[in-house]
């Protein structure tokens, strides 16, 4: 046997101009930025604060900075896509359907796997201990193996560009086409060994924020008093740990069938391919509010800042997500009502489904409350939410629609179907990620973004999106089904060239995102935000530096509602002692950095590439040497390392006498309005 | 409203819209589809005028709206939010209910006429449409009469696919080893688009045909006019046919083997090559 497998200079698309300026692209890029670093002398640094960070901000905006990276490359699968239809009636375009099957099943594993998940992750893993009041995630040194498993999936989506091809199933490999028979190449293999490794990632990641949100809070941070973020965050692991587990096996017996001959799915010889459409939605629709929930914390939080109000309706919104998270186990079946079940088995999922409308409506309505009597303020991050109110309203009611079992027969796999979940997608979860950067950039950073390039960020993202997806929901509607490399109906034309012009408007919008943190970083010394507290807002994240300490809070907060933070600056304002007695500091234990996810992730995506190209060997070098990284974790002697209590006093002084003379600013303005 | 119910119908002038049905499913469904859609409408579009307006109106620099930060829950709206949602899924649900029993695809239609039996093949890419009583098959051309119930037996020689006739009704999906059931019907003579609706490989795209819905008096006539000329549906035929080919211009056997259909569904002709033969 070859000794390395089926690798071979066959695998280089040298006779594809479009696949080999990817390749090229994918080559240049990754060349010129480690470059770049060795060049500048920047390893060091990036080495000791980031990549062997257990630092669960560094982590988060590290999982951050990869979505959006993903993002930029997902989205030109876009537009290509959009290209290929706007150009392909009565004619072949210039892609070959082999090459376009390529980009939509990479756009959708992409955007899914490596754009929404790591942006939702990110958020959390920045967010969640800072609102809990805590100094760190329950298991730091495995937050940064999720971190560096997530990446290795999204490395070798694209390494496929480079040697060998992506899956051309579609973002979810349905067999018996993404079988052995049908998908002989390695295509699939690339897909399953990407979603497996980064799975693995994303499991712990849900253990990890469970543990934490469930055992670790600040003293008197009671589940009732706990931020809306935190809540959905928590609902959104209790998913992952739930959901997890049935992609890694469903996908573990697809890989049986390919690499073993086993037959789960194949159809033939007693296997059953229907057994993998349960399978993979009794994850994938779990998935869905895997991404929503969290984003649904964001706008809650969000809104209630800007509309300088609790949120209106707390228990409720509470009960709601929950509701959410354990209806979301019984409406799987909707996603193949035409497979042929009857009339029961669909009505009853068909109602299930209908049934997650409900608590979905309850939170539309409480942040419209939340706004009413409160005092909005329109920055940017408040644009994306009430644009995702009223967006997400449209998207919900196509999802009711596609719901009716009856209306999905004439529906399901057109591209209203398309429409619908990108809807939800790019106005609920999408919309939503944007309200959190734009909101915790400064707690992150330092310093706020431009607020004018983000405002027109969001009129781009918005109006390009109705002018893309709405001519969707049209052409679905004209009988339009997916995934159509070409057509010959005249009356999809139009709509399709609206739709190209929808996602230049969208391109325009990232442009301007781009053009907004260049801008922001070029002329941070004007926005340096020096309180902490930006926004005016109400819950502990705010009560930090920005961005905050290595060990968060100088001494754990006492919470005594569900507003700590804000409930904390009003009484300071209303008794006019803005400043509390300083606190006795003492010294603080921290995780030490640790180089353990960044080399295990190393061994994963060896291992990884060695098992898509059957190169035997190195996959069992991969595997010892990931073990061996454990081992030596394992071993490890001083795990810990101690902030002396001067140093945390120095920092916390700083703070204090910041944030006093921000809160006797706002007392000032508050007698201003009082007269 | 009814500028969306226009603007919909607009739509229908396509050749592919349910929007514009030519039977009595696609009727049924385009009914519960603008049911649905009315009835959600009438809670959303208030929805969303609300929420702009008390935005707009709670604007931090508006001095006639008045400030009530502690005003955070009031059991009477959670009854109301919880409320609102809760009767129009219940409302809707019936719908569901009532119209998944009724419109079941295996649920034969009321006719006073027999049913017409199709049994319908996907194949790598394209469609073979085969009539047992008939004992005629047609490739990527399917011929029905008019106001006759017809019965398809969908299965697949390949991968999934989804056989799909908008103006007619439901959808179904194609699956080797397996037969799904699905009565639709033409209300009157007319061509309608056809396709598939589910990813199938690299001719997937061209796996369309055009459904001519004739008179039963020229129904007649085609079926004696096929049964008079072209090739015969034997076994060699039909592996001939699992060799993957697309965009294959429509034609039709005058005689078929016994029980081919039969024989695919169980398994006896083994299954097609996909993409796999354009690897080799």
């Amino acid at each position: 046997m070859h000794i390395l497998g089926k690798l071979t200079w066959d695998a280089v698309p040298f006779d594809q101009p479009v696949a080999m300026v990817g390749a090229a692209v994918v080559i240049i890029v990754v060349v010129g930025v480690a470059a770049l670093v060795l060049a500048k002398g920047y390893l060091p640094y990036l080495w000791r604060e980031w990549i062997t960070s257990v630092d669960h901000k560094r982590i988060g905006i590290m999982y951050c900075i990869l979505a959006l990276l993903m993002l930029a490359r997902a989205f030109i699968d876009a537009l290509m896509m959009r290209a290929q239809q706007a150009v392909a009636f009565h004619a072949p375009g210039y892609l070959p359907p082999e090459h376009f099957d390529q980009i939509f099943s990479a756009h959708g594993t992409l955007m899914i796997f490596f754009v929404a998940m790591p942006f939702v992750i990110g958020l959390m893993n920045f967010a969640v201990p800072l609102q809990l009041g805590v100094r760190d995630v329950a298991f730091p040194t495995l937050n940064s193996v999720s971190f560096w498993l997530t990446a290795t999936g999204a490395l070798l989506v694209n390494l496929s560009l480079v040697a060998g091809e992506f899956s051309r199933t579609g973002w979810l490999p349905y067999p018996p086409l993404s079988e052995l028979a049908y998908s002989p190449d390695v295509g699939v293999d690339y897909y399953c060994w990407a979603i497996e490794i980064s799975g693995i990632g994303t499991l712990i990641t849900g253990i990890n924020f469970v543990t934490t949100i469930l055992k670790t809070r600040a003293p008197g941070m009671h589940y009732t008093r706990m931020p809306m973020f935190c809540w959905t965050s928590l609902a959104s692991c209790l998913l992952i740990v739930a959901a997890f587990p049935i992609l890694t096996a469903t996908l573990a017996m697809l890989l049986l069938d390919r690499y073993a001959g086993f037959h789960f799915f194949t159809d033939t010889a007693g296997g059953n391919s229907m057994l993998f459409m349960n399978l993979i939605w009794a994850w994938g629709h779990l998935e869905v509010y895997i991404l929503i929930l969290p984003a649904f914390g964001v706008y809650s939080e969000v809104v209630s800042t800007f509309a300088a109000k609790p949120l209106f309706g707390y228990r409720s919104m509470v009960i709601a997500t929950m509701a959410i998270c354990l209806i979301s186990f019984m409406v799987w079946l909707h996603h193949f009502f035409t497979m042929g079940a009857g009339g029961d088995v669909n009505a009853a999922f068909g109602i299930a489904s209908m049934i997650i409308a409900i608590p979905t409506g309850v939170k539309i309505f409480n942040w419209m409350f939340t706004m009413y009597g409160g005092r909005v303020r329109f920055t940017s991050a408040m644009l994306w939410a009430i644009g995702f109110m009223v967006s997400f309203v449209i998207g919900g009611l196509t999802g009711v629609m596609l719901a009716m079992p009856t209306a999905d027969f004439e529906l399901h796999n057109s591209l209203f179907l398309v429409a619908h979940f990108h809807n939800v997608i790019i106005t609920g979860v999408i919309f939503g990620v944007f309200a959190g950067y734009s909101y915790w950039f400064p707690k992150a950073f330092g310093f706020v973004l431009d607020e004018t390039l983000g405002k027109w960020a969001f009129w781009l993202w918005f109006i390009g999106f109705w002018v893309a997806w709405g001519p969707g929901y049209a052409l679905g509607l004209e009988g339009m089904t997916r995934r159509l490399q070409r057509y010959d109906v005249a009356e999809w034309r139009p709509l399709l060239l609206l739709a190209a012009v929808g996602v230049l408007i969208m391109l325009a919008g990232i442009l301007v995102q781009l053009l907004q943190l260049a801008v922001s970083i070029r002329t941070r010394a004007q926005r340096r935000d020096l309180t902490g507290d930006p926004w005016n807002g109400r819950n502990l994240e705010w009560a930090v530096a920005s961005p905050p300490p290595h060990f968060n809070f100088a001494v754990l907060p006492q919470v005594n509602n569900q507003e700590p933070y804000w409930d904390m600056k009003q009484r300071a304002i209303d008794s006019g002692h803005l400043q509390t007695p300083e606190p006795h500091y003492e010294p603080i234990v921290m995780p030490r950095n640790s180089a353990t996810g960044f080399v295990c992730a190393v061994f994963a995506t060896v291992t990884g590439f060695a098992l898509i190209w059957h190169i035997w060997w190195l996959v069992l070098l991969g595997l010892a040497g990931a073990y061996a990284t454990f081992v030596v974790f394992a071993w490890r002697d001083v795990q810990e390392h101690i902030i002396p209590a001067d140093e945390v006093a120095r920092l916390d002084r700083a703070n204090r006498a910041a944030r006093s003379q921000a809160l006797s600013r706002m007392r000032a303005d508050e007698l201003v309005v009082h007269e | 409203m009814l500028i969306v119910i226009a603007a919909l119908g607009a739509l229908g002038g396509c050749a592919g819209s349910f929007l514009q049905p030519a039977g009595p499913i696609a009727r049924s469904e385009r009914l519960i589809f603008l049911d649905a859609l009315v009835i959600m409408l009438v809670i959303v579009v208030p929805t969303i005028i609300a929420t702009l307006v008390v935005a707009w109106w709670f604007r931090a620099s508006n001095p006639r709206a008045r400030y009530r930060p502690d005003w955070i829950f009031s059991g009477r709206i959670e009854l109301i939010t919880w409320s609102i949602p809760a009767l129009t899924i219940f409302f809707l649900g019936g719908i569901a209910w009532i119209s998944a029993h009724d419109l079941d695809p295996a649920q034969p239609l009321a006719s006073p006429a027999a049913a017409l039996e199709i049994d319908v093949v996907s194949l790598d890419w394209k469609w073979l449409f085969i009539y047992p009583e008939q004992r005629v098959a047609s490739v990527n051309r399917l011929v029905v009469p008019a106001g006759v119930p017809l019965r398809f037996r969908v299965t697949s020689a390949t991968v999934w696919n989804a056989f799909w006739i908008p103006r007619l009704g439901s959808m179904l999906y194609c699956m080797y080893g397996m037969v799904g059931t699905l009565h639709l019907q033409a209300d009157r003579p007319g061509n309608y688009l056809g396709m598939s609706a589910m990813i199938s490989g690299d001719g997937f795209a061209t796996m369309h045909f055009d459904t001519e819905a004739l008179t039963p008096q020229q129904f007649a006539t085609w079926t004696r006019s096929t049964q008079a000329s072209g090739p015969v549906l034997d076994e060699a035929a039909y592996r001939a046919l699992l060799r993957p080919s697309r965009a294959v211009a429509p034609y039709s056997y005058r005689a078929l083997a016994p029980d081919l259909f039969a024989a695919i569904v169980l398994q006896r002709l083994p299954p097609g090559y996909g993409t796999a033969v354009g690897a080799e």
